[in-house]
């Protein structure tokens, strides 16, 4: 497994779609390119959002998962 | 995605101006420009006296609709200007009243949001436009 080192978190847990994405578009603006933010989501849509999300800005889903409806990512800065 | 999305806003009710803020947001935050035109009853829920009122929900809504609506505000939902306050932040979202409209309502940019950018006509709203999508909400 590797060691993932998060140096930011989003905590979306209870906020509505489009909300998780764009509070995390503007936390990623305060990290450096390469750097990770982790983002706690209950929205169900986000798994799909965060994957189109990424695809489009090119910041990486480096790792995502789900536990009792709450939705986690980790994502690098491009 | 370099061309604009275009949203032209003509109803006034919160469920259409929150259907039209989440797009907002979505778009801001892929990176995508974003010009919002607006219209009648659209500019008049941007009045700075009245962007906090009630501006109820359209006909099809019903008293079913009112309760859903309700529920998930009650749920901690963003307001429509609060979604669109965020969307502004992250840049890239310009919002226009149409001039036309502003002449309709008897209104002074002055009596405005601050949300709200300038006031263009519809020429300089085509313009910007260019060969994006243009939606009508």
């Amino acid at each position: 497994m590797t060691l993932l080192s998060v140096t930011t978190w989003v905590d979306a847990r209870g906020l509505s779609c489009p909300m998780p994405i764009v509070k995390t578009a503007q936390a990623i603006k305060t990290i450096a390119s390469g750097d990770l933010i982790e983002v706690l989501a209950t929205d169900p849509g986000s798994v799909k959002d965060f994957a189109a999300w990424s695809r489009t800005t090119g910041n990486d889903l480096v790792e995502q998962s789900s536990d009792g409806g709450v939705y986690r990512f980790v994502l690098r800065r491009k | 995605m370099d061309e604009p999305l275009s949203l032209v806003l003509f109803s006034g009710t919160d469920d259409k101006l929150q259907a039209a803020a989440v797009l907002t947001a979505g778009a801001a935050a892929l990176g995508k420009p974003v010009n919002v035109f607006l219209q009648y009853w659209a500019l008049d829920a941007f009045r700075a006296d009245r962007i906090a009122a009630d501006h109820g929900l359209a006909p099809e809504a019903g008293a079913e609709g009112r309760l859903a609506v309700d529920g998930l505000r009650a749920a901690g939902q963003a307001t429509w200007a609060e979604t669109l306050r965020q969307a502004k932040e992250l840049g890239g979202v310009d919002i226009e009243a149409c001039s036309l409209s502003m002449d309709l309502l008897h209104l002074e940019p002055s009596d405005l949001d601050p949300l709200v950018d300038g006031v263009e006509g519809v020429t300089a709203f085509y313009l910007n436009a260019g060969e994006g999508q243009v939606v009508f909400i």
